[in-house]
């Protein structure tokens, strides 16, 4: 196996007390440095799953390992990115990446240094004293995405972060996060419906199936990664995949 | 498993609560913290007692009368004013303001006045209740009105609808729900309008029951007659917010 | 409303009701109702008096000492009762109950136990303030945002963590609603306790002014209470408003 995996799911199962089974026998390994998605159509518990691994939710059956360490609730070495941004809304944009240095105690000054430094670096510099009811959906995910890099997790958890921006802020997103990613040694298990942002994003792809959500195929675009934006969404490799995908997508939506 | 669940909440819930409270109430009363605190059973004996001579059955009677009353002028009087507010600007300009502060205000410092004009007869109680009652009456209808969602009313417009098709077909039908919610407040309030007004004026209803026993330090009766206004207002108030449920859940509702 | 093309603000109205009042007073049309004019110089002129300072001072502690109270309990009660299960299913009950009913009845009561005087008026404040407090602030915590909670535990907030960073704050408008509708009920505990105990304060003085026919210092103390509580009503709605986004992913 390459590397030695990050983060081990082991048997994960998960019944909801109204009696709903989301997951069922969900094994899977989450290789370092890599972006991973899960991928899959509406209900087939892939937030589910995200939200076991970031120690939001319990499993009914199984573990989930990271670092070598069993999963019993949040912690440090991971950090989430919500869908509908979650945001504090009487904070402003400094508070809000601050914040989860603000919860461990970090002191005031070197919690601010850190946030600018982050604010910067997604684009929104300039922003520090907005109010998230001032800011557009792309710019509160952009602190919303601030805030997880500013706790310095080495596993970012992404809950379909760009799916509540229109369209064309989404495409810009998809090949920012792989600038910033770049020249991190980050690792990113990211949820999604769409397929063609899983082909554009991913090391490997995680194919789920529907309720109950097992792991139906796992997928390695091998995109070339050093091409520009617009080239890598014409690669053979890229469309293959896509194409690929959508033809076992295709069996579970009719 | 669902339906186990239900029942414990419907059932299980409710008796806990019940017997929680009245343990304490009882142990509270043995307690000598005052001659005038009688305890649960003490209360309920003299409940039952009360219901047993008619004094509690008559009380009622007449309390019910200007509540009634009360409650059926001032239902019909503040709906049609409420609806005209809603509908015309004009009538909005010159009341609104009025009304928006007489919700806040505390009525009752009027019932004084009432009791002196009208004497201590029906008609102070019937309009003790009216002046309670009606402000919450007529603002929940008027805001009825008002509120209907302004996509329908174009869609209406759309379809060559005229002024009376929109306020019958679309309008009333909406306002239905809060006009609904306005009578149950307001009875809420008429409730509250009779009792200050038996207690300050007597000698009939439940205000009498609990000032005579009061005069006599029968206490348990006192707090029997009390709980029992308190048990019965809750009751029928609970009762017609299930039925606003029921006519107009929250799909119908949406706007 | 229009006049001459220009837009004529609402509060406009009263005025057009005080000068209605006065002529009704002026033609006394009715025995009851003295023209307005009078009845802003009677205000006046109780104003200063030691007999009106001293009900509205009681008046005031009265209300306020209540209005303490409920918000002291009725908070942490809400609060306590949204997070805990079991707590808010033996209370809601009785709550809920308490929240519509004629509280007035029990006043009868607390004279009895507790005596005739401030104290009653306190406990009657307290009483009809208390239960919408304590429900709003239960319905405030429990709609509280879910994402935001969930958001606060990802990033390691401990508990009281969660409590003061999150949860009161996002709870916060619905809170200020229960204040105020707390507030109203306060002072109709006020003026009904005091009507009913009868010696003092403002309740005192509606049942002088009555029973004596004084038209003008009555209908000028209304006013004065009636605004009082609108004052008040006015002053929680506007915090309110300045809140209202605390709320704003719900």
């Amino acid at each position: 196996m390459p590397g030695d995996a990050i983060v081990e799911i082991r048997g994960i199962g998960k019944i909801y007390e109204t009696g709903v089974e989301a997951l069922t026998n969900v094994t899977l390994a989450i290789p370092p440095g890599k972006l991973s998605t899960l991928l899959g159509p509406s209900g087939c518990g892939k937030t589910t799953l995200l939200k076991i691994i970031a120690g939001l939710i319990p499993p009914s059956a199984g573990e989930v390992w990271v670092k070598g360490k069993k999963v019993e609730g949040p912690g440090q070495e991971r950090a989430f990115v919500f869908q509908d941004f979650a945001l504090l809304p009487w904070a402003n944009v400094l508070r809000n990446v601050a914040f989860g240095l603000e919860l461990r105690g970090v002191p005031r000054e070197r919690r601010d240094e850190i946030a600018r430094r982050q604010i910067a670096e997604v684009g929104l510099g300039g922003f520090e004293s907005s109010y998230p009811n001032q800011l557009s959906g792309g710019m509160k995910q952009r602190v919303g995405l601030a805030r997880a890099l500013a706790v310095d997790a080495d596993i970012i958890l992404m809950d379909e972060p760009f799916s509540s921006v229109d369209e064309q802020t989404r495409r810009k997103f998809q090949e920012e996060l792989l600038d910033l990613l770049r020249h991190r040694q980050k690792t990113v298990i990211f949820v999604t419906h769409s397929i063609e942002e899983a082909a554009y994003l991913s090391d490997q792809i995680i194919l789920l199936s529907p309720r109950p959500g097992t792991v139906s195929r796992i997928i390695h675009p091998n995109v070339e990664r050093a091409r520009s934006p617009d080239e890598i969404r014409r690669d053979k490799n890229y469309l293959d995949t896509v194409d690929e995908i959508w033809q076992i997508l295709k069996h579970y939506v009719a | 498993m669902e339906r186990k669940n239900l029942v414990a909440i419907g059932v299980v819930w409710p008796l806990i609560s019940f017997a929680f409270f009245f343990g304490l109430w009882e142990l509270a009363g043995w307690w000598p913290i005052s001659v005038a605190f009688p305890p649960f059973s003490k209360t309920l004996l003299a409940l039952l007692a009360m219901i047993a001579d008619g004094s509690l059955p008559r009380a009622y009677l007449s309390t019910f009368q200007p509540l009634v009353i009360g409650m059926v002028l001032c239902g019909i009087a503040g709906i049609g004013f409420g609806i005209g507010m809603g509908l015309s600007r004009a009538v909005e300009w010159f009341t609104l303001p009025i009304f928006i502060i007489l919700q806040a205000a505390p009525m009752a410092a009027i019932i004084p006045l009432i009791t002196y004009l009208y004497g201590i007869g029906l008609t102070s109680k019937v309009l003790a209740v009216v002046f309670l009652a009606a402000p919450v009456i007529v603002m929940n209808s008027y805001k009825g009105i008002r509120n209907t969602n302004p996509s329908l009313i174009q869609m209406c417009r759309s379809f060559l609808g005229t002024k009376r098709q929109e306020v019958v077909k679309i309008v009333l039908p909406h306002a239905g729900a809060l006009i609904f919610a306005g009578l149950r407040l307001g009875l809420a309030m008429g409730f509250i309008g009779v009792v200050i007004a038996e207690l300050l004026i007597t000698p009939t209803g439940i205000g009498d029951l609990i000032t005579y026993h009061s005069s006599v330090a029968d206490y348990p009766e006192m707090f029997a007659a009390i709980a029992s206004i308190i048990v019965i207002a809750a009751l029928t108030i609970h009762g017609l917010e299930r039925l606003e449920r029921t006519l107009f859940p929250p799909e119908i509702r949406g706007s | 409303m229009m006049l001459f093309g220009k837009r004529v603000p609402i509060a406009f109205s009263l005025m057009i009701w005080s000068i209605v009042w006065e002529l009704i007073g002026q033609a006394k049309l009715l025995t009851i109702i003295p023209p307005f004019s009078r009845v802003i110089a009677a205000g006046i002129v109780i104003l200063p008096t030691e007999k009106f300072s001293a009900a509205a001072l009681i008046s005031l502690r009265s209300f306020g000492t209540g209005m303490a109270l409920a918000l002291i309990i009725g908070i942490p009660l809400g609060i306590l009762m949204a997070r805990v299960q079991g707590v808010g299913r033996i209370l809601g009950l009785w709550i809920n109950i308490f929240v519509s009913a004629p509280i007035s009845a029990l006043v009868p009561l607390l004279m009895a136990v507790v005596g005739i005087g401030e104290t009653t008026v306190v406990v009657t404040v307290f009483l009809f303030a208390v239960f919408v407090i304590i429900l709003d602030t239960q319905v405030g915590v429990e709609h509280g945002d879910r994402s935001l909670v969930e958001m606060a535990r990802a990033f390691g907030a401990r508990r009281h963590q969660i409590y003061t960073k999150v949860l009161i704050l996002s709870a916060l408008p619905e809170i200020l609603a229960g204040l105020r509708l707390g507030a109203i009920r306060g002072v109709k505990g006020v003026v009904i306790g005091q009507l009913l105990v009868a010696i003092i304060g403002v309740g005192e003085l509606f049942e002088l002014y009555s029973k004596h026919f004084l038209m003008e210092e009555f209908w000028a103390l209304v006013i004065m209470v009636f605004l009082f509580a609108f004052a008040i009503s006015e002053v929680i709605a506007m915090m309110e408003r300045r809140v209202e986004y605390y709320a704003s992913a719900r």
